[in-house]
């Protein structure tokens, strides 16, 4: 794996939860390893008592583990010296986030990781995705649980390699009543805490999301560390054939957070941004004055160009500057509910849909809030 | 009896009428609701803010049914126009801004961000003042390291800002931060 560089290469199998199978994959990774000649041990392993996990560790060398004696009770550690002198080329170490017992050299196993990685030692590591710092305020919100142990964003970053091990939640959910994930005892307090579908989803979909920004962020290092600037700008064209974003605003704070999706859309997308408030013939309030400063300050700094077209027909405005403009992607709030005769017409989305032939429309909505438990 | 009859009849087709003309529910529709008329401005310049000052930010706007006004403050080199697009400060802000607004979404306070440039901090904060009002300004002091507003900065703002200024004292949680990260690939 390691090619020269004085120091070791960090791979990471990521994980939505516990049970996807990042220990077995990352075992059944150091059996080829070993069918391949590596000089490769295990570090730290971690079954949880899952024969089918033990079973794939068969065969590979372990450094055995050491006993640390904290308040009375015999703890068992990865023995970071010890795998030091043991100098592998591979070392397998397992679960990123563990929290060591006092007295070792690091509190954190991360820590213990970057100097097998500092010593020129090739690692193969786990972690599951809500232990990511960065991501424990989201995740207790998408989950309803915050976790104790986190891993610091750059650790992740820095790894060289990061590879989602990914399981449907349903399937997951079959082996955890099958008893392949914890033992029988837990399973019941386990499905009615964490392993809910709906949290699987959501974690599922933030460490999906998670390898892409990762992979996504390579690929722009690459790009920018081997590629002329011709060849960059080339790249840059092919990525933006035809993609432009439309963001309809009004000078009020929910536009602020509509441009903001609208920019990041557009810089998946390699698309340009264009935002438009399309003024009607009523006079400008103070706090319309303020607020379309504001947004003029965002769009600068963005390097968009805010528009305003001073019309009483929304709809025409919008699909004549859509058209003028070459726009693909339409992004809007909620309109706001009609009242009066207004109520006889359809919902302006509704009315852009039929208008913008051809043309995507998303409707940004208000920000969904759920409550925070403890767990 | 037929004047109170078709008094009656007027009424209801009164009330028809209001509740035809009057949005859903009888209420401003969300979509435009401005947030109490308080505001609480809370700069920052890094790509990180202080966590006790956001939560005290908060704490505040709940308490006085305020808007929270986070306000970026954008120092632009000499070497740019002042109103140079800053795609690469963008990158970290604009997710610092929406982690900042889901934060205060939770805690059911209004957000209406800002962005000011300037050729220092100190100076985008200068233009702040000069365009915007608010009741509240709130700052964590610095304790000598990059967090935090420097004494001199303080200093300059109590003088300067046509507001009350909480200035929080450098505390043990100073390390704590918001960051943009918590919502990177998230919005």
């Amino acid at each position: 794996m390691a090619v020269d560089r004085t120091s070791g290469r960090h791979k990471v199998f990521l994980g939505m939860a516990p049970g996807v199978g990042k220990t077995y994959a990352m075992l059944e990774e150091g059996q080829e390893l070993r069918r391949a000649g590596e000089d490769i041990v295990i570090g730290v392993m971690e079954t949880h008592g899952r024969l089918d996990t033990a079973r794939v560790a068969e065969g590979l060398e372990f450094v055995p583990r050491r006993l640390i004696s904290y308040r009375g009770v015999e703890l068992e550690e990865m023995d970071l010296p010890a795998v030091l002198r043991r100098a592998p080329a591979i070392c397998l170490i397992d679960e990123l986030a563990h929290t060591n017992a006092p007295g070792v050299e690091h509190v954190k196993r991360y820590e213990d990781v970057a100097d097998v990685v500092a010593a020129g030692i090739d690692v193969v590591s786990t972690m599951n995705v809500q232990h990511l710092e960065s991501l424990n305020d989201l995740v207790a919100e998408l989950s309803g649980v915050r976790v104790r142990e986190t891993v610091p964003d750059h650790v992740l970053a820095d790894a060289d390699e990061v590879v989602l091990v990914d399981i449907t939640p349903g399937e997951l959910l079959t082996r955890l009543r099958e008893g392949r994930v914890y033992p029988p005892e837990r399973i019941d307090a386990a499905l009615n805490n964490f392993f809910t579908v709906e949290n699987l989803v959501s974690l599922r979909e933030v460490a999906l999301r998670q390898v892409a920004e990762s992979v996504g962020a390579q690929r722009i290092a690459y790009a920018g560390a081997v590629g002329t600037r011709e060849e960059s700008l080339q790249s840059a064209a092919s990525q933006a054939v035809g993609d432009r974003l439309l963001a309809l605003v009004e000078p009020n704070p929910q536009a602020q957070r509509l441009i903001r999706r609208a920019w990041r859309s557009a810089a998946r997308l390699g698309a340009d941004l264009d935002v438009l408030w399309v003024r009607s013939s009523r006079d400008m309030s103070d706090a319309d004055e303020r607020g379309l400063a504001a947004l003029r300050q965002l769009v600068s700094l963005l390097g968009a160009e805010l528009h305003v077209i001073d019309s009483d027909d929304v709809e025409r405005a919008v699909a004549e500057f859509a058209a003028e403009r070459g726009s693909t992607y339409v992004l809007m709030g909620r309109p706001r509910p009609a009242s009066g005769l207004g109520r006889l017409r359809q919902p302006l989305p509704m009315r852009l849909m039929r208008r913008l032939e051809g043309v995507d429309l998303r409707v940004v909505a208000d920000r969904a809030q759920r409550p925070e438990r403890e767990g | 009896m037929i004047g109170g009859v078709l008094l009656v009849i007027l009424g209801i087709a009164l009330g028809l009428a209001a509740g035809w003309w009057l949005p859903p529910n009888g209420r401003r529709p969300v979509a435009v609701r401005r947030g109490g008329a308080r505001r609480i401005l809370l700069p920052f310049s890094g790509e990180t803010i202080s966590r006790r000052a956001m939560d005290s930010a908060l704490r505040l706007a709940v308490a006085e049914d305020a808007t929270l006004m986070p306000a970026y403050l954008a120092s632009v080199p000499l070497t740019l126009p002042l109103d140079a697009p800053l795609p690469a400060r963008a990158e970290t802000v604009l997710p610092l801004m929406e982690a900042i607004e889901q934060r205060a979404a939770r805690r059911g306070v209004v957000v209406d961000s800002r962005i000011s440039r300037g050729r220092t901090c100190r100076d985008a904060l200068s233009r702040l003042l000069a365009s915007e009002s608010f009741d509240r300004v709130v700052v964590p002091a610095g304790d000598g390291s990059d967090a935090g507003f420097s004494p001199e900065d303080v200093a300059w703002l109590l003088a300067k800002a046509p507001a009350e200024v909480v200035v929080l004292r450098p505390g043990p949680a100073d390390h704590e931060v918001v960051t943009g990260a918590v919502v990177r690939g998230h919005f």
